[in-house]
């Protein structure tokens, strides 16, 4: 943490500086330039004053609001069905298995519009399973419920992978241990394999979480832009930046302290967490 | 009483073998890395399902695959002591201690069991730890508590010293010892050690390409190997060639590469003698024979190991083999790499047995 770069790339032994540390801290320091320079510049030009007043803004407040609703219900269903999901198949050989992987994988890849296409073409009104959904009395276009589904579409991923990889790195002789002291297998995993895999799993939810709450072309094309229902935090910050750069930009550092703040708070938690037990 | 019949297929290796071991006796299963001896344990305590097999313990039946049962792991009580002790590394050693008491009973209660288990075994200042900062010899004893403190039907150990170095290992080993001889339960322990077999266990099983070869006390299996794998195994120098019957009515045994070995028990054909390194003399060059040894093999001396107060004499013969003596001897006879020496014993030491 103390050491300084030169030190970094002069190494420990204190030999002559060669060429290739040097362009290693030179490739850190472009990446680390280049990708906090944007937030920076986002606290530069939103002065105080300017942020506190876009947080009177009754339309930006119902964004704010609506996206902290709409992620945590989404993170929560992802949790729920993604975890128990990425423990059979970091736990189980079976027939199809890199298969299924794969596609679980696949919207990490998809391109937002497509997404979006895909829910309305799946559960639109016109979509697969509309006309189930619709005698069920269920309707997502243009509703929260909407918002919701396009989050879980789009986060999920992020979590299935990052709890199958910590899952996977559990000593498999610890379920083994667990099952010949007594536990069955429903609570080995809620008492070896959670919390063996906790911070792979809270490194996985802070990923999902961020990613929804960043979410923007697929709720748009599925659930729309709708004041109160529909219209989350970046879709706010989309409709405001052409007419309100000023307003866009100080919901934008909210958004970012939001995440942050996310970010931070769930690898707390974690570490917490794991040092209790 | 366990008893086990098993036959299935675990990588490489067939693994057909049929067991029994009464309560409060403990069998070592012998064998070297690879012989399938894990899989054994495996399929006593359900986390491996063999293609076919019984196991039985205390009269009830675990595993029958003709009859369709398959207890699940949990339900059979088996303390299985793993080789990297398997230990919760987010569980302090009492918690993991206490893992498997029953859930039934209250909290205070089970950390109360655990406490005086871990008290037992001299880690009563170490409960509050997790296994990421106990030594080896700690590990092991907190995995032996936990396998114990579940009241457990069967004890399974797997090379349940091979994690440690030597000083910790003699120690445990003991240590090892003197909770088998307690026990009322039927234990079965694998290690590819035959000292550490010797040690723990009543009497040793050598399991040799998925089968049981020869099964009976240390004791036993060192004064009379079934085979040149368990002679080897028990530790005993190998050496092989071909026998015939001589006029005197000793069996003379023609090295391959040279040399000749005489033995007392009948044998004609491919053979292979074995004898152990501390029935084996070593004189100078030259010396002329005397005493009752019969044996007499020119070698030349290819290593000197110190292994406390004795010494262990690589040898070549054309084939290696072995001697020990002790420090005193060996510093008597000058021994060095290189060297030359004449190698005795006498003829009732060495055995034959088939390859």
């Amino acid at each position: 943490m103390h050491a300084c770069p030169a030190a970094i790339a002069r190494g420990r032994t204190g030999r002559r500086p060669g060429w290739f540390p040097a362009l290693l801290v030179l490739a850190l320091a472009l990446a680390l330039a280049f990708l906090t320079l944007p937030v920076l510049a986002i606290f530069v030009h939103s002065s105080p004053g300017a942020l506190l007043r876009s947080l009177g803004d009754p339309a930006a407040r119902d964004a704010l609001r609506l996206s902290l609703e709409t992620t945590a219900i989404a993170v929560a269903i992802i949790l729920l069905v993604g975890t128990p999901a990425a423990y059979l198949l970091a736990t189980r050989a079976f027939r199809g298995r890199a298969l299924v992987v794969t596609l679980l994988e696949l919207p990490l890849v998809l391109p937002p519009a497509v997404a979006g296409i895909g829910l309305l073409a799946a559960l639109g009104p016109d979509g697969l399973l509309g006309g189930a959904l619709h005698g069920a009395g269920i309707t997502l276009v243009l509703q929260t419920a909407g918002v919701i589904v396009a989050l879980v579409f789009v986060s999920a991923p992020f979590h299935l992978r990052a709890a199958q990889a910590a899952f996977a790195a559990v000593e498999p002789s610890w379920g083994e241990a667990s099952r010949t002291l007594g536990a069955g297998e429903a609570r080995t995993f809620a008492r070896v394999a959670v919390p063996a895999a906790l911070p792979g799993l809270s490194a996985g939810l802070a990923l999902a979480w961020g990613r929804a709450l960043g979410e923007f072309g697929a709720t748009l094309m599925f659930a729309g832009s709708f004041r109160g229902i529909t219209q989350t935090a970046p879709l706010a910050i989309y409709a405001d930046f052409a007419s309100d750069f000023d307003a866009a930009l100080a919901l934008s550092a909210v958004l970012v302290a939001v995440a942050a703040a996310l970010l931070l708070s769930t690898k707390l938690l974690a570490r917490d967490a794991l040092a209790r037990t | 009483m366990l008893s086990l019949a098993l036959e299935t297929r675990v990588g490489a290796v067939g693994l057909a073998l049929s067991l029994e071991v009464a309560d409060g006796a403990c069998l070592a299963l012998a064998g070297p890395s690879g012989a399938g001896k894990t899989s054994v344990l495996r399929a006593v305590a359900g986390l491996l399902r063999p293609a076919r097999g019984r196991v039985a313990c205390g009269g009830e039946t675990w595993l029958d695959t003709a009859a369709g049962i398959d207890l699940a792991p949990e339900r059979r009580g088996c303390g299985f002591v793993f080789q990297d002790y398997a230990l919760f590394g987010h569980l302090s050693a009492w918690r993991n201690v206490a893992y498997g008491l029953p859930r039934a009973v209250s909290r205070a209660r089970r950390r109360g069991e655990a406490l005086a288990l871990l008290e037992r075994f001299g880690l009563a200042a170490r409960a509050e730890e997790r296994p990421g900062r106990l030594s080896g010899g700690e590990r092991q004893r907190v995995a032996l508590a936990r396998a114990l403190a579940m009241r457990p039907r069967v004890l399974l150990f797997d090379e349940p010293l091979a994690a440690l170095d030597a000083t910790s290992a003699a120690a445990a080993g003991r240590e090892l010892a003197g909770v088998l001889r307690e026990l009322r339960v039927p234990a079965l322990l694998v290690t590819h050690d035959f000292a550490q077999a010797a040690l723990l266990g009543d009497e040793v099983a050598v399991l040799d390409g998925g089968r049981i070869v020869q099964r009976g006390s240390a004791a036993e299996l060192a004064a009379a190997p079934a085979s040149a794998f368990v002679a080897d195994l028990t530790g005993a120098v190998v050496l092989r060639g071909h026998a015939r019957r001589d006029a005197e009515g000793l069996t003379r045994v023609a090295l391959e590469g040279g040399g000749e070995v005489l033995a007392l028990a009948p044998a004609a054909g491919d053979v292979a003698v074995s004898v152990h390194p501390w029935e084996i003399a070593l004189e100078p060059p030259g010396s002329a024979a005397s005493g009752s040894a019969r044996n007499r093999l020119d070698v030349e001396i290819v290593s000197v190991t110190e292994l406390g107060n004795r010494v262990r004499v690589g040898l070549a013969a054309p084939q290696p083999l072995a001697a020990e003596l002790t420090s005193a001897s060996a510093a008597r006879l000058g021994l060095v790499p290189g060297a030359r020496a004449v190698a005795s014993w006498k003829a009732a030491a060495t055995r034959v047995m088939p390859r």
